[in-house]
């Protein structure tokens, strides 16, 4: 049952076959069973979704359908849900229960899905491996001594071990695509603006967007179809039509024209690059055309966003003081000792150093030479997307460098850390659509292709994806003792 | 004092009168049990996201419009990032490099009755902080987030100012055209309009500015006076002896009359201020522009230049009653009933007589206990001579605490004017009678005499001896020496 697609256990849930009770049950199972090697899992909700399950199930019984009615999730702990610990992976809010739904959760909900649980993150999304989190890191189930990747590397690693048949994320720099990659599963962070931030705790407001980790392109598709949409609370949201994602999944790609980002495939590793050429022939062979395109600012991009996100960052937590919610410190003797002492043991390493750099970055005197600076980079990269964008439908590449890596391994140095998102990072500063999928194996690992499209390119990109899925069956892989 | 020269900058506070918050749904209404009007987004509980409230910006383009300044086809809010208990965020939501309104000017009237124009650098949105309660907590303070997020427009004047009372003809002006354009209460006992101001001095003939100082959170225009007063003579015996004005910012005690160092330069914040990404920038077009503009009322200077004009009144006089909206509706109310001729009887009446009372009693334009119809009852008496303006003092106290009209007065008490020539000359040839060493005196040129002999009169009469008449009848029945 759970190596099930969306659309199969839909369909199941419609003709009666399962109810969403028993899909549940089944879930809360297997991550009973499975989760404790993977520590994929910082809150589970059993009680509250076998309770949902029922409604769920009574909605199917008085005859509603839907394509997400009765299916379970689980969402990434960065987004808030009205009753349940949101900690964000962090020990700030270890004790936080959020008051309210995300708009993402408040649609999800409303579209009949049942929440698992809460995944695990890297703390407050900033990390590359799921290693930042105060719950622990998560491991790969294809490796357990292999990071998933992150920051959303519990819903990575929940999805690819099927302990649920999609789940949440987030995407700031690669957060979702990134472990996608490392994991073997389809993940999409849509365009900037296409689904609401509301509820979903800030890292850097301005490249933060939810997305989804599925197993499918064609399953992506339905979870995107629920949560895109303009929403009056999110400023950044955009209001544009949402078109029919799974409808548009049927367009054969003849005459679509890929780009190859040269500067992806420049120094790529031969494993890797023999990936993808077998990646491109597939797509030739679907019709499409492949041509050359460059964006020769995209080498500026891992240092632009380690400008922009930090100083977006040590804004945006400056709300977690002590003083209404989450962490406080013992005894504080004064209002300085308060702050000082409830962030000093509430946040962790990666944030403080993020804290710090974005602090820094912002300081009079500094301000011209990094942050506007960064800026002016993040336009130049955006141009250079825009006028790649003339020339093709969709660019191509890597999602990662290399496989999953040991834990621990890069750890002490953030700047190999950082590189890892090498290639994920210059969708986030130009704000768009890009999607992971299952191309293959290194060493028994799994990699990733990316796709990266055009503003609102999300239906563009999706089938596409899903073309190549239809032709290959590296979506299908699981890892072994997950099967 | 006169070898130098006083510099002063304003930055005013106004709380702008919209139902709800800048960037949240919650209501604004002053007054309410601490944190009961503070919702999640002004907690800032983690993932909310401000909303601009466009009534807000619709507020500031007015006033942007009222001080002919230039308003931002885009302007851009920033993050000002400091810690303090009442700031939720650990920002504030503010304007930077981008205000909203920049470049205006406005006119205010000196003592000497001169026009200056204070340039207003910019004007821009921002967010107000909470309130950090401090008393009936043993070592604990208290927050209260009513007002966290309540909208200001921060209004930026260049230094232009002179002098204190320049600075509070200023403060005044801009408090008078807030309240016209009904984008503030104005209710500086609330907080609603405050100030900081920059004061500097230099010796005179100097171009380059002195050091400055900043003196916080002035609420109430007879502090500005006063802080800045005592400002100006800190740092010009300072400089006198010596030292050396540095910048920092003060505050003014009230209790003491004394501004006293809050921070110096060095330990300023640095607010780190950067475009705020939860927010889009704020566009404006011209037809938004125009629609605003279309809801201008008539401006403080327009009614006082149309008081001048229409009804002949000194630029002072219209200057007072054109300062409140208010003021200027019931003026006219007044002058409605009369005829034109008497508006500047009309203007001495309501900047007099009615003003005296409502400052003794403290009671507002709106509550006063004689309305325009009841007081040009009373001023049509005076115009045909029923009765004296003296005697109509008498009246309009009456009126004031027994809310009855002028005539109902009049009548009741008696006091209708006597212009009976035969009735006055046998009150006077009595008084004459009666006083014989006075009238010697007087034909013998004592004139000084003449208003004796008003007096006696008038007090027979009850003071209801038309003026005017009794001083041409005493005279022509004193003779001689009647050169009074």
């Amino acid at each position: 049952m759970h190596n099930l697609f969306i659309g199969e256990l839909a369909d199941r849930l419609a003709k009666r076959q399962i109810s969403s009770v028993e899909l549940t049950q089944h879930f809360l199972g297997r991550i009973e069973r499975l989760n404790p090697a993977l520590n994929a899992m910082i809150t589970l909700t059993a009680k509250q979704a076998l309770a949902d399950a029922a409604a769920a199930d009574a909605r199917l019984s008085a005859g509603e359908r839907g394509p997400l009615l009765g299916i379970p999730l689980i969402h990434k702990d960065i987004f808030c849900t009205d009753g349940v610990r949101t900690s964000c992976g962090s020990r700030m809010l270890d004790n936080f229960v959020a008051p309210y739904d995300a708009t993402v959760v408040a649609r999800l909900k409303a579209a009949g899905t049942v929440m698992l649980g809460k995944s695990n993150m890297d703390e407050f999304a900033m990390g590359s491996s799921n290693e930042t989190s105060y719950y622990g890191p998560v491991k790969n189930p294809w490796d357990t001594a292999k990071v998933p990747g992150g920051s959303s590397g519990g819903s990575a690693a929940a999805t690819a071990a099927r302990l649920t048949p999609f789940a949440t994320g987030t995407d700031t720099g690669g957060s979702i695509r990134q472990p996608a990659a490392l994991t073997g599963v389809t993940g999409l962070k849509p365009t900037y603006g296409r689904v609401s931030r509301y509820g979903m705790i800030a890292f850097a407001s301005s490249l933060d967007q939810a997305g989804v980790f599925a197993r499918s392109a064609g399953d992506a598709a339905a979870v995107l179809q629920v949560m895109a949409g303009f929403d009056p609370r999110d400023s950044t949201s955009v209001d544009v039509p949402v078109p029919d994602y799974s409808k548009a999944l049927g367009q054969p790609l003849k005459g679509m024209k890929i780009g190859l980002l040269r500067e992806f495939f420049e120094g790529l590793e031969p494993r890797n690059a023999a990936l993808l050429e077998d990646a491109l022939n597939i797509y030739t062979g679907l019709g499409a055309e492949t041509l050359q395109v460059s964006l020769p600012h995209l080498p500026l991009s891992v240092p632009t966003y380690y400008v922009v996100a930090p100083a977006e960052c040590s804004s945006n937590l400056s709300r977690f003081d002590g003083v209404r919610y989450g962490y406080r410190c013992e005894n504080p003797k004064d209002l300085m000792d308060l702050y000082k002492r409830s962030r000093g043991e509430g946040f962790g390493a990666e944030v403080k150093r993020r804290i710090m750099t974005g602090t820094y970055v912002l300081s009079a005197g500094y301000f011209d030479a990094y942050y506007l600076k960064a800026q002016k980079a993040r336009r130049l990269i955006t141009d250079d997307f825009r006028a790649a964008f003339d020339k093709v439908d969709l660019v191509i590449g890597p999602t990662t460098p290399t496989p999953a890596f040991d834990i621990g391994a890069k750890m002490d140095d953030p700047v190999l850390m950082y590189l890892n998102d090498i290639y994920t990072i210059g969708a986030n500063l130009a704000g768009l659509p890009g999607v992971s999928v299952p191309c293959g194996f290194v060493e028994g690992l799994p990699m990733g292709l990316q796709l990266i499209g055009p503003h609102f390119a999300e239906a563009k990109l999706l089938n596409a994806a899903h073309q190549y899925q239809q032709a290959t069956d590296w979506h299908t892989h699981a890892p072994r003792g997950y099967t | 004092m006169s070898d130098w020269e006083v510099v002063i900058g304003l930055e005013i506070h106004a709380q702008l009168a919209t139902q709800s918050k800048i960037f949240s749904g919650s209501p604004t209404a002053y007054g309410a049990p601490p944190n009961t009007q503070a919702d999640l987004v002004d907690l800032a509980y983690p993932g909310v996201l401000p909303v601009l409230n466009a009534r807000a910006v619709q507020m500031a383009v007015k006033f942007g419009l009222a001080v002919d300044a230039t308003v931002a086809r885009r302007s851009v809010f920033a993050r000002k990032n400091y810690f303090y208990p009442d700031l939720p965020k650990g920002y504030q939501i503010s304007q930077y490099e981008l205000p909203v309104v920049a470049r205006g000017s406005l006119n205010i009237m000196l003592d000497d009755g001169a026009v200056k124009t204070v340039g207003i650098t910019r004007a821009h949105l921002e967010e107000d902080a909470g309130k950090s309660l401090h008393e009936g907590l043993a070592n604990a303070s208290g927050i209260d987030l009513n007002r966290a997020g309540t909208p200001l427009l921060e209004i930026v004047s260049e230094p232009d100012m002179r002098s204190a009372k320049e600075a509070v003809a200023y403060m005044k002006k801009i408090h008078t055209l807030v309240r016209y354009l009904e984008i503030c209460d104005g209710n500086m006992q609330e907080g609603s309009f405050r100030c900081d101001a920059n004061v500097s001095v230099r010796p005179r003939g100097q171009e380059k500015f002195g050091t400055r100082a900043e003196i916080k959170n002035l609420n109430s225009f007879r502090f500005v006076e006063k802080a800045i007063q005592y400002e100006v003579a800190r740092q010009v015996e300072l400089i006198e002896s010596g030292g050396k004005v540095v910048q920092e910012t003060r505050l003014y005690d009230s209790d003491k009359d004394e501004t006293r160092s809050m921070r110096s330069k060095e330990e300023a914040n640095d607010y780190r201020y950067f475009p705020d990404p939860d927010l889009l920038p704020v566009e404006i077009d011209e037809p938004f522009i125009e629609s605003v503009r279309a809801t201008l009322p008539e401006l403080p200077d327009q009614k006082a230049a149309r008081f001048a004009r229409d009804f002949g009144l000194s630029a002072y006089d219209a200057g007072v009653l054109s300062a409140s909206r208010e003021l200027g509706a019931y003026f006219e109310a007044v002058v409605a009933g009369l005829s034109g001729a008497h508006a500047k009887l009309a203007a001495n009446w309501v900047m007099g007589e009615l003003s005296g009372a409502l400052n003794r009693d403290s009671v507002d334009l709106e509550h006063s206990r004689v309305n325009p119809q009841q007081l040009t009852g009373l001023l049509k008496r005076i115009a045909d001579e029923t009765i004296s303006g003296k005697i109509a003092k008498e009246v309009f106290e009456a009126m004031w605490s027994e809310g009855k009209s002028a005539d109902d007065i009049i009548e009741a008490k008696g006091l209708r004017q006597i212009t009976d020539v035969g009735a006055i000359e046998s009150v006077i040839d009595a008084i004459i009678a009666a006083n014989p060493k006075q009238l010697a005196d007087y034909r013998s040129g004592k004139d000084k005499l003449f208003g004796f002999f008003v007096g006696q009169v008038q007090k027979a009469t009850g003071g209801k001896a038309n003026p005017a008449q009794l001083n041409e009848l005493l005279k022509a029945k004193l003779g001689g020496g009647g050169n009074a």
